[in-house]
């Protein structure tokens, strides 16, 4: 399955247009969307506008590649279950999110393993004709770098607590 | 120096801010944590603690915003945790400011996805946190030791990827 999702707060009909179109050329029906609100023609595929976490994971959990936003909820969420996923950027400029971040994060995670950027929605199709070669890495530790849970760790434990 | 068991309240919204909350909990192993988010489904993946759900707005919802508050406050208040850990966004900069002026010490991990300048929440959060750290070596400067931080300044001291 394939799943396709925009994240918990804003529709993204340029990619969500994107992928139904592939979809319909080449007559697959195994797609699941969450699209956040979309007005277009889905041609009867599965979709839903919103999931809570715990849907979205089991989601997840069955998709043989994701199709998503570039955001670092499903970013992070396939590269610990080393599921390949193809991002797209949103634009600020064509009202698709408060500003351009999304284009910064997809830079930054370009090239590690599993994660594939499709740079405008033309680049959707082709990465998902090739879907099977595309591989989604061996999946990362469930935590973050040891630097950073030490960090936090010792701000946490270096005053006093006034519960005990 | 006492080492009693500290209370935490870990916070984000739903969403990215919750995965990356999520990523870094080893850092409360030993602790009374209080992990609160906007989605209720995620009560299901808390099982070392509480788990308190908390509304969400963004900054052009005024109304929504100002529940927010009042719930993140009053939560604040009751729960008078020593620490408080937000990844954001609008409930954990809320209560990081409520968490400041009860004497809790406040930590803001700027989100991962903010990779070229800090999000607007982080940068309010740094005027009043204890710690603000980044995620991305190019917004912040190497956290130094204790001794040698100031509360104003933004840190780089790891990533949650």
């Amino acid at each position: 399955m394939i799943f396709v999702t925009v994240g918990t707060q804003l529709p993204f009909p340029r990619m969500i247009r994107a992928v139904a179109l592939w979809a319909s050329n080449r007559g697959r029906r195994d797609l699941y969307f969450q699209h956040g609100g979309y007005s277009g023609d889905l041609n009867g595929l599965a979709n839903t506008d919103f999931l809570d976490a715990a849907t979205a994971a089991k989601s997840l959990q069955t998709a043989s590649i994701v199709v998503a936003h570039a955001g670092t909820g499903t970013i992070l969420s396939c590269l610990e279950r080393g599921i390949p996923c193809i991002i797209v950027p949103r634009h600020g400029a064509l009202g698709e999110h408060r500003n351009d971040h999304q284009i910064a994060t997809a830079r930054k995670f370009e090239g590690r393993g599993g994660i594939f950027v499709a740079w405008s929605e033309f680049d959707i199709a082709p990465l998902l004709d090739r879907a099977s070669e595309l591989s989604g890495g061996s999946g990362i530790d469930p935590y973050a770098s040891p630097e950073l849970i030490s960090a936090i760790r010792d701000f946490v434990w270096e005053g006093r607590s006034r519960h005990e | 120096m006492s080492k009693q068991r500290p209370r935490v309240l870990a916070i984000a919204s739903k969403g990215g801010h919750w995965t990356e909350l999520r990523r870094i909990r080893p850092a409360f192993n030993g602790c009374e944590v209080i992990w609160a988010c906007t989605d209720a489904s995620i009560r299901s993946e808390v099982q070392d603690g509480r788990f308190i759900i908390v509304p969400d707005a963004n900054r052009w919802q005024k109304l929504r915003l100002l529940v927010c508050a009042c719930k993140v406050a009053i939560l604040v208040l009751r729960l008078r945790p020593d620490v408080i850990v937000s990844t954001g966004a609008a409930p954990g900069y809320f209560a990081l400011r409520f968490g400041s002026f009860i004497g809790a010490r406040t930590l803001w991990l700027d989100s991962i996805a903010n990779a070229e300048e800090l999000s607007l929440s982080g940068v309010q959060a740094s005027r009043f946190a204890d710690l603000t750290l980044t995620q991305w070596t190019e917004l912040g400067v190497a956290l130094p030791p204790r001794t040698e931080r100031d509360s104003r300044k933004v840190y780089y001291g790891g990533a949650v990827v």
